[in-house]
């Protein structure tokens, strides 16, 4: 497959490894954030970890939208899914979330709920013209790459007239959880998560572009790669962090040229300020709430906001006291750190959330790392 | 959840519709996010949405940066 495949290439992937332990200094370390749940999958599957020196240290971000949706927002799904007659589509991403009372979606949908698992936001306004008699809900969820589809969802509905259909909002915003990062304790003062630069967004960026993180290089002298999610992106944007801080530089570079521009996608950015507008806060899991984090929908679209049209009251519910998603999701602690990972909580029976996702670093940890109890000593031999 | 692939474009269709192709399988995507696509352009593929165009030029600079990247003067083996 074109543009996939080279970018997988093993004899450069060793190539790049060497550069990196070339270049690396062996007298400091370089603790390097992977915002994306792409991002640690990738590192998980290709094993790129054990390709690095010791010196570099990568910590796994907050990026998987599964992972941070709180468990109050899946239970307000499955009340919604429980009233009669309501068709409820998502993302089959959210399906074995788990919620209160022992619940997930699929557990509700077994139980009777109809449920459906949709590819696109199109299928769900499809659906609600398939079902006229039907209220139809599109539990909506996602960063800035699923935004703009819903964007153009509910823009379809009011051109239709679609009076039986909805969407519940759940969209969050990378850079506010990024911000939201940099500014906690663990960071800022006591210093317990090192954070010497992040991998920045790959398919996200080409939606909002480079732009955005220049703030963060600058006002908080943070180094910004961007980079595709392949294996080779990856390694390269490690290279060129690695780069940056031993020349003393927090700049915002791009590694993903091919589908990132400084501007990102003028047409999706327009669509999503005509239809979305600023929450106050919103509760993400792990780090809580989070202000000016995610997305409502605009009053001129309110007919087809599912929050005004049920009323939906959003309660928080603590995790599973036993989980520690909260902390893996902030970089304090890594999957194996928790006590129930890989006993308890496996990806057939998650407790918590970054077991569900395939891009949550607990499942991604259990799928290609968990049988490696042997430290690797990584590094260039010659 | 955010993951995508570059798939090629194989046919225009009426309300932004194109059908793409990967690996030999053709799918209806939508081109509502994106402006002055054409049949054989590469596009990024979002839960239905192409999100947008592929740069194949950047693509072959960014696969030649690898490969100087991984240069080594001393060229002694690594690992």
């Amino acid at each position: 497959m074109k543009y996939i495949e080279e970018f997988r290439d093993g004899a450069l992937a060793r190539q790049l490894a060497g550069a990196i332990a070339r270049e690396a200094d062996r007298s400091r370390s370089y603790h390097l954030m992977e915002f994306c749940g792409g991002h640690t999958h990738a590192i998980s599957r290709y094993g790129l970890k054990d390709m690095l020196p010791a010196a570099v240290d990568m910590i796994h971000g907050p990026g998987c939208p599964v992972c941070v949706l709180p468990i109050g927002r899946i239970d307000n799904a499955i009340e919604l899914a429980a009233r009669p007659g309501l068709i409820l589509c998502t993302y089959a991403d959210t399906m074995r979330v788990p919620a209160s009372g022992g619940l997930s979606l699929l557990k509700a949908k077994a139980r009777g709920a109809d449920i459906r698992m949709v590819y696109s936001s199109a299928d769900a306004v499809r659906i609600a013209t398939e079902n006229p008699a039907r209220e139809v809900v599109f539990f909506a969820i996602g960063f800035e790459t699923t935004t703009p589809p819903t964007a153009v969802a509910l823009r379809q509905a009011q051109a239709l007239g679609l009076d039986n259909f909805s969407v519940f909002c759940n969209h969050v915003l990378t850079p506010a959880a990024i911000s939201h990062i940099l500014e906690s304790k663990e960071v800022r003062e006591y210093g317990t998560v090192p954070l010497d630069g992040f991998i920045g967004p790959a398919h996200v960026s080409t939606v909002i572009g480079s732009q955005p993180y220049e703030f963060f290089a600058e006002e908080y002298a943070r180094p910004v790669v961007i980079a595709g999610f392949e294996p080779l992106d990856v390694l390269q944007a490690i290279l060129m962090l690695v780069r940056q801080l031993n020349e003393g530089r927090a700049e915002v570079e791009n590694e993903f040229t091919r589908a990132v521009t400084r501007e990102g996608n003028a047409k999706a950015k327009a669509l999503v300020a005509e239809v979305f507008e600023l929450r106050r806060s919103f509760e993400w899991r792990g780090l809580g709430e989070v202000p000016y984090s995610a997305l409502a929908i605009k009053p001129a679209y309110r007919a087809f906001d599912a929050e005004a049209r049920y009323d939906i009251a959003y309660r928080s519910v603590p995790d599973n006291k036993a989980c520690e998603c909260g902390a893996i999701l902030r970089g304090v602690k890594k999957p194996a750190d928790c006590k129930v990972f890989g006993t308890v909580c496996t990806p057939e029976n998650p407790i918590g959330s970054c077991m569900v996702s395939s891009e949550g670093a607990c499942a991604a940890h259990y799928t290609y790392g968990r049988f490696k109890s042997v430290p690797i000593v990584a590094g260039a031999t010659g | 959840m955010c993951l995508a692939l570059p798939a090629r474009v194989v046919a225009l269709s009426d309300g932004d519709q194109a059908v793409v192709e990967l690996g030999g399988v053709r799918k209806q995507v939508s081109l509502a996010l994106v402006d002055g696509i054409g049949v054989g352009d590469y596009v990024i593929v979002h839960v239905g949405f192409a999100l947008t165009r592929l740069d194949p030029v950047e693509a072959e600079q960014t696969l030649k940066t690898f490969a100087e990247a991984g240069w080594d003067a001393t060229a002694d083996a690594v690992r």
